[in-house]
């Protein structure tokens, strides 16, 4: 039997750096969704606290850290990164598994911040966006989901298919921010 | 033009999908009769002054919004959760 190995979305194009940025490709482990049925979340939560120690993220926020996080991913929805779903969510909740559906990326440094301020419509600043939020937007014409993971660093998803677009962007705006030093 | 979602906050326009009159959330009975769905279907009001549309923060949280405004003075009066609507009536 032919033993397959699995490419990752930006294969062949991550890592790239510029003087104040750097971008590099993350594997987050297993990610899936949970969406509770109507009028589950706190039972969701419940189930979120025994396996994982983490509560149910209030919009635009995360809890837990690198290994196991819960991101806030839209109305009544969260993904889950790192373990895989435990089988309690599942009487609670839709699971679904993402974990090849999506494109993950670090954009880190101190110009960071600079960097997506070219290409995301809303203020990512620290005043505004400090470590642990999350937001639901648009990346250039890319729906995403943009996470600061600390104070000079940002985690961003984006739809697998568009991870060539995602780094040919997000390279043309650190590119054009190191050129204005 | 900006709209404050409930879920996401203060968001640019080019984040959202306009939808139409937030009609389709009161959909009449199957039996409410030809003039009802006649009405629903096809009648709209066109107001020169507020008005209610439904939104949908297609680009963010994904959430259907319903979106009072002021047609003549453009100001963004309220914007609501369709779902908290739906669940009222």
């Amino acid at each position: 039997m032919v033993d397959l190995e699995a490419k990752k979305p930006c294969a062949g194009l991550l890592p790239v750096a510029h003087p104040g940025t750097e971008l590099v490709e993350v594997d987050l482990g297993a990610l899936t969704s949970i969406a509770p049925f109507a009028g589950q979340q706190d039972a969701v939560s419940v189930a979120l606290q025994n396996a994982y120690r983490l509560g149910f993220p209030a919009p635009n926020r995360t809890t837990g850290t690198k290994d196991r996080r819960l991101i806030w991913f839209g109305r009544q929805m969260v993904l889950l990164a790192g373990p895989a779903p435990a089988a309690a969510l599942q009487k609670n909740a839709a699971l679904t598994d993402q974990t090849d559906a999506w494109a993950s990326v670090s954009l880190s440094g101190n110009r960071a911040e600079d960097v997506l301020a070219r290409l995301v419509p809303i203020d990512l600043r620290r005043a505004q966006f400090g470590t642990g939020h999350t937001a639901r937007t648009l990346l250039g014409h890319m729906n995403a989901s943009i996470t600061r993971t600390g104070a000079d660093r940002f985690l961003i998803l984006v739809f697998r298919s568009m991870a060539v677009t995602l780094v040919h962007d997000l390279n043309q705006a650190m590119e054009a921010v190191a050129a204005r030093r | 033009m900006r709209l404050t979602c409930p879920l996401c906050g203060d968001r640019d326009r080019r984040e959202f999908y306009y939808r139409g009159a937030a009609v389709a959330l009161h959909r009449p009975a199957p039996d409410a009769g030809v003039a009802a769905w006649d009405d629903y279907v096809h009648l709209r009001d066109n107001p020169a002054g507020e008005t209610r549309d439904l939104w949908h923060h297609e680009a963010g949280c994904g959430a259907w919004l319903v979106v009072t405004r002021h047609t003549v003075t453009h100001a963004v009066l309220e914007v609501a959760l369709a779902q908290d609507e739906g669940a009222a009536g």
